[in-house]
């Protein structure tokens, strides 16, 4: 295989109708007679429902049918797909019966002619509440005395995850330190640029349902719609049109899903619903929310022993798909790319009286990596190390891969020390250590932050993830020689339109033009399972890499018989298939194809056609890692910490398109350090959402941002043939310690050692004020 | 209410709720679905058209606020099948991930790039401070400004509505 296309910066091919307005997103499908679908949401954040009284709402002109909670209890709690021992299984049904449990939550749902008076109706709802003791706070929750979100329950305690790898006891007792901080994650919120929306169209005679969604899993939605909904799942068809932006919140199935399903079936005409921003943020899946004591042992040379986390997870009041896996993978990772001989995790999910958390773009890695990357700080300036030292001195070598952790994964290829170098070297580091000794000496505060992150992709192997870790690609070349990839993952921004391409036409010495992949349809791509945890190109561009192999034997099976030599003589050059060994025998690539699908002059035994099927299966996790520098400078007036300089070198295994790993590196250091800087969902003590919208919950924005500089180390991973590792989510879980680690370097002569996310102007303005720089 | 509204050159007449926002009838009367609606509350920058010549978000506009407007969409950004430069830099530059903001993007972009052909990086992060983008992390999309900005100083007759 000659490679013209991978490795290349190739433009998007999806980018023309998304530039020019074209595009089709789920607000954009129309359909004759369609219905509008708004819903009413509790106010309370715990209450008892006395009575639901829809006459006012069902009276008003354009109003087509009000559902309430009992009429569609019949389609059952909303599943959630993961399972821990003893787990207390809080499930949500369509719309809250008898009680709610969070302001947002979902009690009644109306259809109406148009979208303007179905909002009106949701309003005229009305609703007698009992309001019920609120609990907001996961460490009160978890209090017998505090308040129970289930009675059925004996506590709001959902799980408790605990694991000890080698001996932390006397890991702490040789210690010659110890170093222990809280860490706090604080809630978030994904705020995709597109909120949530579904319609749904229900065909009667057939028992036939078609569901457009904004969904990251169309294959896994169909599933369960089909289930909950009485419709035969190959009669039911999930179509995810253009999708902006997942972040992990668009793989859940929500209320409003089944509902919309629920009620084109009911009335018999499709019925759109389109998530409005408010609703979104109280009732779309919040992520991190996390709170984490941990210990750190270390020898006087900086050397871990050791290290015990006691971690608090608040789940929200309930489980939705994915919830109480999310935190266990702060566990998994907790070592980060260090040797930790011995680690304890004693980890609680707690139910509290707000929105359900779940998969948020790093989901459970960046707690994981934040915490072992502020403790590491904490540790080097305890034993007055250089950050950069501690670190290097605790990486396992690039011989020790695979390298199995305390955290009870095995690492597939790493060199850490490598994308350490290059980032210390990229941003000048011995210079910026120089450069903010002068300025401390003239009283300004620059400060310099480290982060070597490890995270987990590729998900996985099935038995490691509770099952479905696999994906699923077919690839038919057409009869034209034009080839289409059907794929099982669901893009949304991530460009698989154009690095299948690149794959397949250097696989077959074609153009990428003459590649289109189809995904997002139940009804056209083979079933898959989706895109999140960056697995899309890793576990489903390998899909397609093998149904090409497949294919390319068969293709040099048939320009064998027609060159008179034999399959394992012919290779592939460009545009044509050729006798190896400069033998001036060749056959065009689109004349095998027209052979193939004529099927005359084939080789005995030979089927017609050219088209195959993969399921790849994953034998492990993949690990990418990097190495993030961030500068910043403190404005003595606001304490506002400005980013003057931001270095991140990654290492996401071989690369097909850079131009597609550095967008999504961009995009997610700025979720990243929007976690460091500016996001937070704030919940009063009354449970009410005090950042209930994009004027309160702060989300960066272009002015907030130096040019990022930067680099990437190639390390191959082992586990799939192109050596991908993913990089959906690095960007976001190496800058959020980057940056709080830089903001406390740049405030330690004031005597700081920690200070909690999210770092705004005011927290160091009051430590600039209150204190005096030593 | 009676409004006629201009959009892309094409004239749309109807009678209208007073509260129809024209985000919404551009959206759904003139079926102009490039506009996208991203909070509904004027922060986000989605919904940004070019309305006599500024730009707006149709989210924060009535219809009837909009009564003789001549209203430029995303869809009135190319022209005899030629991509507009900002199109184009989005394009080259991978100015955009999931697309959704895009098109606020280009008409936020447009107008700056009318008051100021040569902005700096800083302008034009200013420029779209009210739009917002969680896929890019904005790196890119000021690089498909600059490069519709050399590309509009070479061509300066390729704007919008001409």
């Amino acid at each position: 295989m000659t490679q013209r296309y991978v490795g290349q910066a190739m433009k998007r091919k999806e980018d023309p109708r998304l530039v020019s307005g074209t595009s089709t997103y789920v607000d954009d499908v129309v359909l004759p007679g369609m219905l509008y679908m708004a819903v009413t949401r509790s106010m309370h954040a715990h209450a008892r429902i006395k009575r639901v009284d829809t006459s006012r709402a069902q009276k008003l002109p354009g109003v087509v049918a009000v559902v309430t909670g009992e009429e569609v209890a019949h389609c059952g709690p909303i599943p959630c797909a993961a399972s821990l021992p003893n787990m207390k299984r809080a499930l949500r049904h369509l719309l809250a019966m008898n009680k709610v449990r969070f302001v947002g939550e979902p009690i009644a749902a109306v259809v109406a002619e148009n979208k303007y008076i179905a909002r009106d109706a949701a309003d005229l709802v009305e609703i007698d509440y009992e309001p019920l003791p609120v609990v907001v706070d996961p460490e009160k929750a978890m209090d017998p005395a505090s308040p129970r979100l289930y009675e059925e329950f004996s506590d709001n305690i959902a799980f408790n995850f605990f694991f000890e790898s080698g001996n932390t006891e006397e890991a702490f007792k040789k210690a010659d330190v110890i170093v222990k901080e809280r860490f706090i994650n604080q809630r978030l919120a994904p705020i995709t640029m597109e909120p949530r929306g579904v319609v749904a169209a229900y065909r009667m005679p057939d028992n036939e349902l078609v569901v457009w969604c904004s969904t990251q899993t169309p294959h896994g939605l169909r599933t369960l719609l089909a289930n909950m909904l009485q419709v035969p799942e190959n009669q039911t068809r999930v179509i995810a049109p253009e999708v902006g932006g997942g972040f992990g919140c668009k793989v859940d199935l929500y209320a409003e899903d089944g509902l919309v399903g629920y009620l084109a079936k009911k009335t018999g005409r499709p019925v759109k619903w389109i998530e409005g921003r408010r609703e979104n943020i109280a009732a779309t899946i919040h992520g991190r929310d996390q709170i984490d004591d941990v210990e750190l042992a270390l020898k006087k040379d900086g050397t871990i022993l050791g290290m015990r986390v006691k971690a608090i997870a608040d789940l929200g009041a309930f489980l939705s798909f994915f919830t109480p896996m999310i935190p266990t993978l702060t566990g998994l990772l907790a070592p980060g790319c260090y040797k930790v001989p011995a680690l304890k995790f004693d980890q609680v999910g707690v139910l509290t009286n707000k929105m359900a958390t779940d998969a948020y773009r790093g989901a459970g890695r960046p707690e994981a990596t934040y915490l072992i990357e502020r403790i590491m700080d904490v540790a080097a300036q305890k034993l007055k190390i250089d950050p950069a030292e501690i670190r290097r001195k605790n990486f396992p070598q690039p011989s020790e891969f695979p390298f199995k952790t305390s955290g009870g994964v095995i690492y597939d290829s790493a060199n850490y020390e490598a994308a350490l170098d290059r980032a210390l070297e990229k941003a000048d580091y011995k210079g910026l250590r120089r450069k903010q000794g002068q300025l401390r000496k003239q009283g300004k505060y620059m400060g310099i932050g480290l982060s070597s992150y490890v995270e987990i992709c590729s998900a996985g192997p099935s038995h490691a993830v509770g099952g479905g870790g696999w994906e699923a690609g077919t690839v038919r070349v057409e009869r034209t020689g034009k080839v289409s990839v059907l794929t099982g993952v669901s893009p949304h921004g991530q460009g698989q339109e154009t690095s299948f391409a690149q794959i397949v036409a250097d696989e077959f010495g074609i153009e990428p033009d003459d590649v289109v992949t189809i995904h997002g349809d139940t009804g056209r791509v083979p079933s898959g399972i989706g895109t999140f945890g960056s697995r899309g190109t890793s576990v489903g561009g390998t899909a397609v890499y093998l149904a090409v192999q497949d294919l390319k034997e068969k293709m040099k099976k048939i320009a064998a018989h027609l060159l008179e030599s034999t399959a394992d003589k012919i290779e592939f050059g460009i545009g044509k298939l050729l006798v190896k060994g400069n033998s001036g025998r060749s056959i065009n690539f689109n004349d095998v194809v027209t052979v193939a699908y004529n099927a005359v002059r084939l080789p005995p035994g030979t089927e017609p056609g050219l088209e195959a099927t993969r399921f790849f299966e994953p034998s492990n996790f993949t690990f990418p890692f990097g190495t993030h520098v961030c500068v910043v400078e403190i404005d003595e007036e606001t304490g506002e910490p400005k980013i003057t300089k931001y270095v991140a070198v990654d290492d996401c295994g071989n690369v097909i398109n850079p131009l597609l790993v550095e967008g999504q590196i961009h995009g997610g250091l700025v979720q990243g350090i929007g976690q460091a800087l500016h996001e937070e969902v704030v919940y009063d003590e009354n449970g009410q959402l005090l950042t209930g919208s994009l004027m309160d919950y702060a989300i960066p924005r272009a002015h907030d941002f130096p040019e990022f500089e930067l680099d990437r180390t190639v390390t191959p991973s082992p586990v799939n043939p192109l050596g991908l590792k993913g990089v959906g989510e690095a960007g976001t879980i190496g800058s959020t310690p980057a940056v709080v680690n830089a903001i406390v370097d740049a405030l330690a002569p004031f005597g700081i050692t920690h200070i909690d996310m999210p770092v705004r102007s005011e927290k160091v303005w009051r430590i600039l004020k209150g204190r005096k720089a030593s | 209410m009676h409004v006629k509204i201009k959009i892309n050159g094409k004239i749309y007449e109807r009678d209208v709720e007073p509260r129809l926002l024209l985000t919404h009838f551009i959206r759904d009367v003139a079926g102009l679905t490039g506009t996208h609606i991203g909070c509904e509350t004027s922060i986000c920058g989605a919904c940004t058209v070019l309305a006599n010549g500024l730009a707006v978000k149709s989210c924060t506009m009535f219809a009837v606020q909009s009564d003789g407007a001549d209203v430029v969409t995303i869809e009135g950004m190319a022209k005899d099948g030629q991509l507009h430069p900002l199109q184009e830099g989005f394009w080259e530059e991978h100015g955009l991930q999931c697309g959704y903001c895009t098109p606020g993007m280009i008409m936020c972009s447009h107008q700056l790039l009318s008051r100021n052909a040569s902005p700096s990086e800083t302008e034009i992060r200013e420029a779209l401070g009210g739009n917002l983008c969680r896929c890019t992390g904005y790196q890119n999309i000021v690089k498909a400004v600059q490069y519709a900005s050399r590309k509009l100083r070479l061509a300066p007759k390729v704007a919008a509505g001409d």
